[in-house]
């Protein structure tokens, strides 16, 4: 039998928030093992749009938005740090967030956003315009577009550079990745951690369950909740194009490679990947009313991947009572918080905390809403 | 460099033009024979490094054989049939959307 | 509305041929559908334009003759003909998604039969993205298709059958300057001896014999052969200008105008792939088939595989493979009794049986060269995104976990060929730097569309009209 590998973290889960945390804990000095499963996976990371959107992301949820703001604020400093570390172009840049509207209600809509986002405190500016105001910055659109909304937080990145460069950056810093080494148990034994996977046991000071919809069944075992379920979304992508839509679109962008990402859709399919014609027909018909030019562009994938929600659509960060040192972490939008997961989650679990700014998110809340 | 087995020409058929130069061609002639057996050695630049390509496998597997038809990019010349008056253009890198598009 | 369609076969080989003639004459609706614009596959293909044409004929050989049967069976046969059309989906309740000309629609079938046949190895070689190199099937097509053969001086690189075949061809359409490469270890010849006799049996001694001609007229022509070749580069100024490679302790360079390379065939995946249906990976032959049952059943309901699609088995099997597959489907639809099902199969069964026989000596004969499956750092191997084997171990040895995160993190496979031509080698690399077999390693998560298809003509695609069956 191989011997116990012993470290100070173990990192359950390599998508892109167990990722984020054991790249961030080891840059404040922890010796972390991320364990992952194999090729084949419900993968997240691997299967997202890349978009770091702010506008609206927690509207009526002041906590969530701050918490989200503040990732968005962190991530020109992130970006940098991981590029400089790694050498990888993660492909982020922060031209800002342009939102489409084809109707009224959807001028409505953003309008709302933006005077609950100042109600709530969010320190993002939102401008909503007229068509006039949509075609000074992008000459292209399509004549169905009558205004939008526009906010320079908003960014957008390669998430599958991003997810390599995070793995490689903690391989760098002596940190270890296994992948095909699921967690199949996980055990407290007399104050650490032990887990089982096919590759061996890893024993640890502190874990986190960052195992994405593999969570839900792990969690337990450690005296956590992580009521998570899957949503699919399906994305449809072009062959390469000349650049022609700079800006971070949250339907349809486009990448710095130059193809277009169409998509996503949310919908219950329990745990299929699969995509339909009828979905990717409907993605495609509103980028064309984006851009009727895109008819014109060849399709070269599409594929569907599935969400990790929580019943109230809020992240789940917390220690667990029953087994102290064994942390939880999940969200929706783990390519958005990424930053503020690497920067500030990540030490914080290296040193046994959990930040005050996440405090809010413990999975109790789903017991009140209960009752 | 290519040659008709019989040592014929090339144009029985008509002529399709590649870039403003008349490629002649002969009944059953795919848009990338045509080009071959004219002498065209590349048909466009890898997208990634700029790198010159040509038509690779001729069954429509390996889509080196990208050109613009017609005003219609990124088609596979290997598997298009060759037709008189067609306008075939080389590319280079990732695809334009038509001019007036924008 | 439109009733659905008995029988759709997509591909018009052999297999696909003798599939759609069978369901046809059996009494079923049946329509075959082929990207290319003329029937034939890849061993007849043009074989209505070129059957009648004695210098062609001799040429290609008798063998390619053969291929007017099936067509002129077909076209006797009820069964309807969509040429031009692609197949870029297939959903599980059995809809085939098609496009023709911009045209996008959906087939309704009770039964699919895959016959989507066979592409070369892909063949990672330095300098293999020149211009004036092409697969040896490429050059072959030109001939075949357009009667055009390479003018200046020619070096095809490779083995198996067709590496030969296609040299013999070429001195055949009277090609001057002619060098071959042959890359088979010698060793092989020996480890393939004991699988001689066996060989022998059935149809196999037919194949064999002609195999010794070809060479035989190869010699005669003095054709410049080189054995046991190895590390082939092709270097040139944007275009390939010259050859280099090793026989022994000597390296050689042989200036050339045009490459050919051939490492022999292996099952086009992309659509069984796209299926979602096992693949078992075949150690003889080096390479991915789909899992499937003596009738070509895939595990997904009314659907089968026929010919090389379904494991490199040659002309001739393929088309009794479209056969079997057409009658297990006809007794499925209730126009054949268990019986008549029964004893055509064994029929068709035997024919096959034959063919088959010295498909293990050649196999064995014939592997791939190790650098196929396992290339140097330097030499790219997803042409589209240009991502070379060193890349590829790179992320192996930093622990991605297979095909699918290297494609993620590497971009290889993500280009418009969509993997066709980087994935088997990406498998290859990955089980050779992680210890695992192929099987485990995997292969890429193939999903439609199976070859571009607009944005538009996918927005439209939701109300695609039935074509009438
Ligand atoms: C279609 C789509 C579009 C999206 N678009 C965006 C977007 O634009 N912006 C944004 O911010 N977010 C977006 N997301 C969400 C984002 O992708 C996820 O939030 C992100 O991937 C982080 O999720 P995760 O790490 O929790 O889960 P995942 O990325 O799914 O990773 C979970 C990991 O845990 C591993 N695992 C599971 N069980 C075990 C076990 N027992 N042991 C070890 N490892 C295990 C899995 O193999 C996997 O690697 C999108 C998601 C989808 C599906
Ligand atoms: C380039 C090449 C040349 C060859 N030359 C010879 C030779 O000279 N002699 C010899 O003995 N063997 C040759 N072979 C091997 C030979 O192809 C096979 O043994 C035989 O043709 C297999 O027949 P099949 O019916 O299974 O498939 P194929 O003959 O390969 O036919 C498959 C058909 O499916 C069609 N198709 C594929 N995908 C789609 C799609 N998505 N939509 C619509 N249609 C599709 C293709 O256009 C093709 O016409 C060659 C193989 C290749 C790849
Ligand atoms: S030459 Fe390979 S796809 Fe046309």
């Amino acid at each position: 039998m191989p011997p116990t590998s012993t470290h100070d973290l173990i990192v359950v889960g390599g998508g892109l928030i167990g990722s984020a945390i054991a790249w961030g804990a080891s840059r404040a000095g922890a010796d972390v093992i991320l364990l992952d499963e194999g090729d084949v996976a419900f993968r997240a990371a691997r299967g997202n749009f890349g978009l770091i959107w702010l506008q609206g992301k927690g509207v009526g949820k002041p906590p969530y938005m701050r918490w989200s703001l503040q990732a968005g604020h962190l991530w020109r400093e992130f970006a940098t740090l991981l590029v400089e570390e790694t050498g990888i172009d993660i492909g982020w840049s922060q031209p800002g967030g342009l939102q489409f509207c084809f109707s009224e209600a959807d001028i409505e809509k953003c309008r709302r956003i933006e005077a609950e986002t100042r109600t709530d405190g969010g320190d993002i500016a939102i401008t909503v315009m007229d068509r006039a105001g949509v075609e000074a910055l992008v000459p292209a659109i399509g004549p169905e577009v009558i205004g939008g909304a526009y906010s320079t937080l908003d960014s957008h990145v390669s998430p599958l550079y991003l997810l390599r460069a995070l793995q490689q950056g903690l391989q760098a810093r002596g940190g270890h990745y296994w992948s095909a080494a699921p967690a199949t148990a996980v055990r407290r034994d007399q104050g650490a951690f032990a887990v089982e996977t096919p590759r061996g046991r890893v024993a640890g000071k502190r874990i986190v369950i960052a195992a994405g919809l593999g969570a839900a069944k792990l969690a337990p075992e450690v005296g956590l909740a992580m009521p998570v379920r899957p949503e699919r979304g399906q994305i449809v992508v072009t062959e390469r194009v000349k650049p022609f839509f700079p800006y971070v679109g949250s339907g349809v962008r486009q990448t710095v490679e130059g193809s277009f990402l169409i998509g996503s859709s949310h919908e219950e399919a329990g745990f299929s990947e699969a995509t339909d014609v009828s979905t990717g027909a409907a993605l495609c018909a509103s980028a064309i009313r984006a851009f009727p030019q895109l008819a014109e562009v060849g399709v070269v994938r599409s594929w569907g991947s599935l969400r990790v929600m929580t019943p109230d659509g809020m992240p789940i960060y917390e220690e667990s009572e029953r087994c102290p040192g064994a942390y939880s972490a999940t969200c929706h939008s783990g390519v958005t918080l990424c930053s503020a997961h690497a920067l500030i989650l990540g030490p914080a679990l290296a040193a046994g905390t959990l930040p005050e700014a996440v405090s809010y998110f413990r999975s109790d809340r789903f017991d009140v809403q209960a009752h | 460099m290519f040659r008709r087995i019989d040592g014929g020409d090339n144009g029985t058929a008509g002529a399709l033009s590649f870039d403003g130069q008349a490629i002649p061609f002969r009944a059953g002639d795919t848009v990338a024979a045509a080009l071959l057996a004219a002498g065209v050695a590349d048909v466009r630049d890898n997208p990634v490094d700029g790198s010159r390509r040509a038509p690779y496998c001729m069954m429509g597997v390996c889509f080196e054989c990208l050109v613009e038809i017609d005003g219609r990019q990124n088609q596979q010349a290997c598997l298009v049939a060759a037709k008189p008056g067609m306008r075939i253009r080389r590319q280079a890198g990732a695809r334009l959307l038509p001019e007036g598009a924008l | 509305m439109s009733e659905p369609w008995d029988a759709v076969v997509i591909g018009a080989g052999p297999a696909g041929m003798a599939a759609a003639s069978t369901l046809a004459e059996g009494g079923v609706r049946t329509l075959l559908v082929d990207e290319q614009a003329e029937l034939g596959g890849q061993i007849y293909r043009a074989i209505e334009r070129n059957r009648a044409d004695p210098a062609l004929a001799r040429i290609l050989g008798p063998d390619y003759l053969k291929g007017g049967m099936l067509v002129d069976r077909l076209r006797a046969s009820p069964a309807q003909l969509a040429l031009s059309t692609l197949v870029w989906r297939i959903d599980d309740d059995l809809t085939v998604w098609t496009r023709t000309a911009g045209t996008v629609a959906a087939v309704r079938a009770s039964a699919i039969i895959v016959a989507t046949g066979a592409m070369e190895r892909p063949a990672p070689t330095a300098g293999w993205t020149l211009p004036g190199v092409m697969t040896i099937g490429a050059l072959q097509i030109l001939l075949k298709s357009a009667r055009l053969t390479p003018s200046g001086r020619l070096v095809l690189a490779g083995s198996g059958p067709l590496f030969y075949l296609f040299a013999r061809q070429c001195v055949a359409a009277g090609v001057k300057d002619l060098t071959l490469l042959d890359t088979a270890p010698t060793r092989q010849m020996w480890s393939a001896l004991p699988l001689l006799p066996s060989a022998l049996g059935g149809e196999g001694w037919r194949y064999l014999t002609k195999g010794v001609k070809l060479l035989a007229a190869l010699r005669l022509a003095r054709v410049p052969v080189y054995r046991d070749v190895r590390d082939i580069a092709i270097e040139g100024d944007g275009r390939a200008e010259a050859v280099r490679f090793t026989t022994g302790r000597r390296a050689h360079r042989l200036p050339c105008d045009t490459v050919g390379l051939h490492e022999g065939v292996i099952p086009h995946q992309q659509m069984t792939r796209s299926l979602d249906v096992a693949h078992d990976f075949d150690e003889a032959q080096r390479c991915f088939r789909p899992r499937h049952d003596a009738s070509g059943r895939l595990s997904k309901p009314g659907i089968f595989v026929a010919g090389d699609a379904g494991g490199i088995i040659g002309a001739e099997a393929s088309a009794q493979d479209g056969a079997i597959a057409a009658l297990s489907a006809l007794h499925d639809l209730g126009r054949l009794t268990d019986e008549a099902r029964d004893r055509r199969i064994a029929e068709a069964g035997r024919v096959r049986r034959a063919h088959l026989t010295a498909r293990p000596f050649l196999d064995r004969l014939y592997q791939p060269r190790a650098a196929v499956l396992d290339p140097p750092d330097a030499v790219t191997v997803c042409r589209c995104e240009v991502v070379t084997a060193g890349a590829l171990r790179d992320v192996a040895n930093k622990g991605a976990p297979g095909p699918n995160q290297a494609k993620a993190f590497l971009r290889c496979g993500m280009g418009p060929c969509q993997g066709r031509l980087c994935g088997p080698t990406v498998t290859a690399v990955f089980a050779r730097e992680t210890g695992l077999d192929p099987a485990e390693t995997g292969y890429y998560h193939i999903r439609s569309p199976l070859k571009p298809i607009t944005v538009g003509e996918l927005a439209g695609a939701a109300g695609a009209v039935e074509r009438e069956g």
